[in-house]
């Protein structure tokens, strides 16, 4: 009986939704950005040119895990309010500097530190609190 | 040109995160085991809505990726921010919403975050 659901139960699945879509989406971006310099072709409207830089395995493998990422978003969606989603997501930017300055050796300024914390710190404050503030009946219950 | 890029973008984001909330909100939660992911998309089939959500996002990220190839990140990242507080005030007064001081803060520093990562 899903009703039954301790709060904290409850609390601790939007919390590992939410480190598992960051985890894609910090693997997708990457695989994405590394395979896009390899392709030598300038994106515009042409559909054709995106098709084709998929051909690209570390574009196909990107794309593969941000619409893991995407499915991942909407389950998070369905747990939690878009105005908590959005900022406590934001988290992305903080592991996409990180992984910028451990792997890529990027120079990361004192502006950017700044920011960095600054989403952390909001990220944190909104984190705290309650996650769901619609009181939306759902339609279809988990089966379990 | 980059203007219209970025107000396609900001405009799929908003359109796209609004309709998915609402949908999934409706849907009931979900989870993201393999079955959990098999009984999403079997949601998302069912509902229009969403799959025009998801179509928002395409659409968005195509503007953004396009919008990269021409304009340097420290440029897209705090464009595409705009969309963040469009989303945060539809939330409270469409999605109904309760925002609260505490959580009306935290965005304001991400916003601000976000503004000072991408400049």
């Amino acid at each position: 009986m899903k009703n039954l659901n301790t709060r904290s139960g409850a609390l601790l699945k939007t919390y590992s939704v939410l480190v598992f879509f960051l985890a894609l989406k910090a693997a997708g971006n990457s695989a994405m950005a590394w395979g896009m310099k390899q392709v030598p072709e300038r994106m515009s409207i042409n559909p054709a040119l995106y098709l084709h830089a998929m051909l690209n395995p570390f574009v196909a493998m990107g794309v593969a895990a941000l619409i893991l990422a995407l499915l991942t978003r909407m389950a998070l969606l369905s747990l939690a309010d878009l105005s908590f989603v959005l900022p406590v997501t934001a988290v992305g930017y903080v592991i996409a500097v990180f992984l910028g300055k451990v792997f890529l050796h990027e120079a990361v300024s004192r502006q950017r530190w700044l920011g960095t914390l600054l989403i952390f710190a909001g990220a944190v404050l909104v984190g705290s609190t309650s996650r769901n503030t619609t009181t939306t009946t759902p339609l279809a219950e988990d089966p379990k | 040109m980059k203007w219209v890029l970025v107000a396609v973008m900001v405009l799929a984001t908003v359109a796209g995160d609004l309709l998915q909330s609402h949908e999934m909100k409706r849907a009931g939660e979900q989870s993201v085991s393999a079955r959990g992911f098999a009984r999403l998309l079997h949601v998302i089939a069912q509902r229009r809505l969403l799959i025009l959500g998801v179509a928002c996002n395409a659409v968005s990220f195509f503007s953004f990726m396009a919008l990269v190839q021409t304009e340097p990140l420290s440029f897209a990242v705090p464009a595409s921010s705009a969309s963040f507080v469009l989303e945060t005030l539809l939330a409270k007064f469409v999605l109904h919403e309760r925002l609260g001081a505490r959580r009306a803060a935290g965005a304001l520093a991400v916003l601000a975050g976000v503004v000072l990562v991408g400049g």
